[in-house]
């Protein structure tokens, strides 16, 4: 253990691309040169009947910066941080809670936390659909209780949204972190205590600070995939509520508007690589826990 | 010795099915080197982990200073432990590490700058404070892990297995050290350990423990020439142990038949006919080429070690038994085949009774 830490900073330094193979043929294929057409594309002019002209044009970031769509992207992002911040506040605890198990019971709960995603988004998304709708069992419930007069308008609400993007992220949010938790040595847990920390303080000074990684692997699987996502948003907030991610699909969709679409896209991309950024000045980026 | 700092009365612990450690009572002085020796799975470490309160135990109470610990969690407890694993925090330097405790404490931030200087000093790593655990080998590890423990000025240091993972030389020279630093600072010391050369160099006192029994507790030579159970005169050092019954007693001089031939050894309290063990050292024992009085042992050289400050020879009795001797001169004539009666002067030897398996 102590000796495999010295040979990490004399790793060598075969060129990336060399050292991934044919894997590398794959990526660069299919994730890097379609990722720098969407940029080549963000700079384009929109065609009169949709599709690109090809004439340099930074209209499209002009029209993002438009209060209109800036809004949206400020809400957008409002709603990500939010699920993220659930997701954390929830799947942290939840994380620990299995991570302290005997290995064959945490394997059952994480499997447990993943069944849902074996069934299709869309009937998932259907069925919270039924279960919230006006003379759904969820209102059928209250009003019988006596807790609200008539039935609650669920639908179509940022409230919704939040909940099913919460829902849907969450096990993304309990992987990683739940990895860092599991990795951390209980006798370093042990040593504090020994000497003289209570639970919370070992909690803040040791437990904390190792699990960083996992809980910032969480704040990137989370965060992102909530910020793009339209399916969710497109079905629980019923497209009335506008988010970034149903106006790229609008975009490249009904309104055929592709420079703007892939202008968004790119902002996404720029917010990611942020995110990254700032970690990996945090922490070495080697560090981090993705599942 | 002076007075008691921790007791052990009466403790059980039970894990599952699973008795770890068995009505254990143990008194332990202050300012003492007391060392918890046996095999692995013997119920040191449970012992440790208990007086620490990591374990609870099952049964019983354990004393630090007088007053009952089983209520009391790890951090309430004035006893610090340096694990086997030296379970140094990896995201702190050497300097937040040793911190930890005074800060934690909220000592303020000079004192604890000063109090750093001095056990870094005092574990020989002053210069290290800004590195990360990570850059640092396992003795400077080690002693930096002792440096945190030390720095909470405890009643009772625990130290679990501290030299376990250091190579040879290192562990030599560490053990050294760390009895250096025990007298120095006169805290207890209990120390877990498996390697049975550690624990008499160290030791003021060493409690032998077997199947969650202690065995034998006493000072490391008296553990060493008079070993009260099979188990301790096998464990601790090398032992020819031969298995017989008393033949003749008279003046507490036994006459012992054994598979392989009558010898002789000096003990109290046994009469004819008990069965019992005779433990010999190595180097107690002698061989000549005519039977001597008392004994009628014979055996023959099957090989023959010169070590550079000793030499072994291994012997074959009649009935197979393999027998160890040990010189520190060269041996002359003791060539492969040789056949030599085997005696040794009767005080030397260990009688063990064999019914008693073992006692507290």
């Amino acid at each position: 253990m102590n000796r495999s830490s010295g040979t990490k900073k004399k790793k060598n330094r075969l060129p990336v691309l060399a050292q991934a193979g044919p894997v590398s043929v794959w990526m660069i294929l299919f994730v890097t040169l379609p990722l720098l057409f969407i940029i080549y594309v963000s700079f384009m002019t929109r065609g009169t009947f949709g599709g690109i002209e090809y004439t340099f044009s930074t209209e499209s970031y002009r029209t993002i910066l438009d209060p209109m769509y800036f809004s949206v992207i400020l809400k957008s992002l409002k709603v990500a941080a939010v699920t993220t911040i659930l997701c954390l506040l929830f799947g942290y605890p939840l994380a620990y809670f299995i991570a302290r198990k005997p290995p064959e019971t945490a394997s059952k709960l994480i499997m447990l936390l993943m069944i849902p995603f074996w069934t299709n988004g869309m009937m998932r998304l259907n069925a919270w659909m039924l279960f919230f709708q006006v003379n759904g069992p969820v209102n059928y419930v209250l009003t019988h209780l006596g807790i609200v007069e008539k039935p609650v308008m669920f639908l179509y609400t940022d409230w919704l949204v939040n909940i099913g993007l919460f829902t849907n992220m969450l096990p993304f949010a309990v992987l990683p972190m739940y990895s860092s938790i599991e990795k951390l040595q209980k006798s370093l847990l042990e040593a504090s205590s020994d000497l003289g920390a209570d639970p919370v303080r070992t909690f803040l000074k040791v437990t904390l600070p190792l699990t960083f990684p996992g809980i910032f692997s969480a704040i990137i699987l989370t965060f992102i995939p909530a910020l793009g996502t339209y399916t969710v948003t497109d079905m629980l907030g019923g497209g009335k509520v506008l988010y970034i991610g149903n106006i790229i699909k609008n975009q490249f969709g009904t309104i055929r508007n592709w420079p703007l679409g892939a202008a968004l896209s790119v902002l996404l991309l720029v917010i990611t690589a942020l995110l990254i950024f700032i970690y990996s000045r945090f922490a070495g980026i080697e560090d981090m826990e993705v599942v | 010795m002076s007075e008691t700092i921790v007791t052990l009365q009466h403790v059980d612990k039970w894990y599952g099915d699973n008795h770890v450690v068995k009505d254990m009572n143990l008194e332990i002085a202050e300012g003492e080197f007391l060392t918890l020796l046996g095999p692995s799975g013997c119920g040191k470490t449970t012992t440790l982990r208990m007086i620490a309160g990591f374990e609870n135990a099952t049964e019983g109470t354990i004393l630090v200073q007088g007053e009952r610990v089983e209520d009391k969690e790890p951090y309430q407890r004035d006893v610090n432990t340096v694990f086997q694993n030296y379970s140094l925090f990896p995201h702190m330097t050497v300097y937040d590490n040793v911190a930890y405790g005074p800060s934690i404490k909220k000592v303020p931030k000079n004192e604890i700058r000063r109090q750093v200087r001095e056990m870094l000093e005092l574990v020989q790593m002053s210069g290290y404070e800004k590195r990360k655990p990570d850059e640092l080998s396992g003795g400077q590890k080690q002693r930096v892990a002792i440096a945190r423990a030390l720095i909470n000025r405890p009643r009772v240091l625990l130290l679990d297995e501290p030299l376990g993972a250091l190579d040879l030389k290192l562990r030599k020279q560490m053990q050294f050290e760390l009895k250096r630093l025990q007298k120095k600072l006169g805290i207890t010391f209990v120390y877990v350990t498996h390697d049975q050369e550690e624990a008499m160099t160290m030791s003021d006192r060493i409690a032998v423990m077997k199947d969650g029994v202690i065995e034998q507790i006493d000072r490391p030579s008296v553990i060493y020439q008079r070993p009260k159970t099979r188990f301790v005169a096998d464990f601790i050092g090398e032992s020819n142990i031969f298995a017989g019954t008393v033949a003749e007693a008279a003046d507490g001089l036994l006459r012992i038949r054994t598979p392989g031939g009558l010898v002789t050894a000096k003990a109290e309290g046994c009469r004819k006919d008990d069965e019992v063990y005779v433990s010999v050292r190595p180097e107690s024992l002698n061989v000549s080429f005519e039977p001597k009085e008392g004994f009628s042992f014979r055996a023959v050289v099957t090989d023959s070690v010169y070590m550079g400050t000793l030499t072994k020879v291994l012997l074959q009795a009649e009935d197979g038994q393999e027998i160890k001797f040990s010189r520190f001169e060269e041996t002359e004539g003791l060539s492969e085949g040789t056949e030599v009666w085997l005696y040794w002067n009767p005080e030397k030897a260990v009688v063990i009774p064999a019914g008693e398996a073992r006692e507290g």
